[in-house]
């Protein structure tokens, strides 16, 4: 069978539901943050396919965007990360519920 | 089956096996595990770019991604020395709970994949990514967005050494 845009979008909301399970899932932060990153990376494979599959650029360029944007969501996270342990000296979600009702 | 072909279902299931290892490895739950499947996550997307013919992507998927992102996450993860997650329980409740949601979105995503129609475009794309013709279209008709993500970039950084400085006036 001939490989087609909709193989590309079954490996991408695969790949994302895979990013959600993790957000579900795991309780480390650093770990989390990667499961968001795999969501990143799940809609950039869906964009870049859908830019091929209907000859336009426009969702390259998109993906461009998300790269940069997500790279520097990972500066501010990680920093936040780092400042969090700094004072409770944990980067476990269990931890960091001070906003909690 | 042509070679392409055959290359997308490797690198397909290479990038679903590593990405279910990055949040559910059976062996280890150490963050460095984690990361460095990540890592083999996105090198195999890159594949998958190739296949696409978005040659420039893939390449900063590996310079951007695999290099610079992927040093942070293993600087940070070093930085915080992390040991106690081995001896955490996991909330049953909520493992079941967590898998059922996400199957049902799995089942929503592919059943809405394979019910659509497929683009007009999808016999023949002639589309090709290379770095002239995505870098033409950035700085004609994307270049304001292009420069408000220069701006975005500066924000972060001024935003990071804020965060990290130790005591703030």
């Amino acid at each position: 069978m001939k490989v087609g845009l909709e193989h590309y979008l079954v490996v991408s909301g695969l790949l994302f539901c895979l990013g959600v399970l993790g957000v579900i899932l795991r309780r480390n932060l650093l770990v989390l943050y990667m499961s968001l990153e795999l969501m990143l990376n799940a809609a950039n494979l869906a964009l870049v396919a859908f830019s091929r599959f209907n000859d336009h650029l426009n969702g390259q360029v998109m993906v461009f965007f998300i790269i940069t944007v997500a790279a520097a969501e990972v500066a501010v996270g990680l920093a936040l990360i780092v400042a969090l342990y700094r004072k409770r000296q944990s980067a476990h979600v269990e931890d960091l519920a001070s906003l909690k009702l | 089956m042509s070679p392409a072909d055959f290359a997308f279902y490797l690198l397909a299931g290479l990038t679903l096996l590593c990405g279910f290892l990055v949040v559910a490895n059976p062996f280890s739950r150490s963050p460095v595990t984690s990361a460095m499947f990540l890592v083999l996550t996105i090198i195999c997307l890159a594949g998958l770019f190739v296949l696409l013919h978005a040659f420039f992507l893939a390449a900063v998927q590996i310079l951007v991604y695999a290099g610079a992102v992927m040093v942070l996450f293993l600087f940070v993860i070093m930085l915080l020395d992390l040991k106690e997650e081995d001896r955490r329980k996991f909330n049953r409740f909520g493992v079941g709970a967590g898998l059922a949601s996400v199957a049902g979105l799995a089942g929503v995503l592919v059943l809405s994949v394979l019910k659509g129609r497929a683009a007009p475009g999808g016999i023949n794309p002639s589309l090709e990514g290379s770095t002239s013709a995505l870098g033409r279209v950035l700085f004609t008709e994307f270049v304001l967005p292009f420069e408000v993500v220069s701006l975005v970039l500066l924000v972060a950084m001024v935003g990071v050494i804020l965060l990290s400085k130790k005591d703030l006036q």
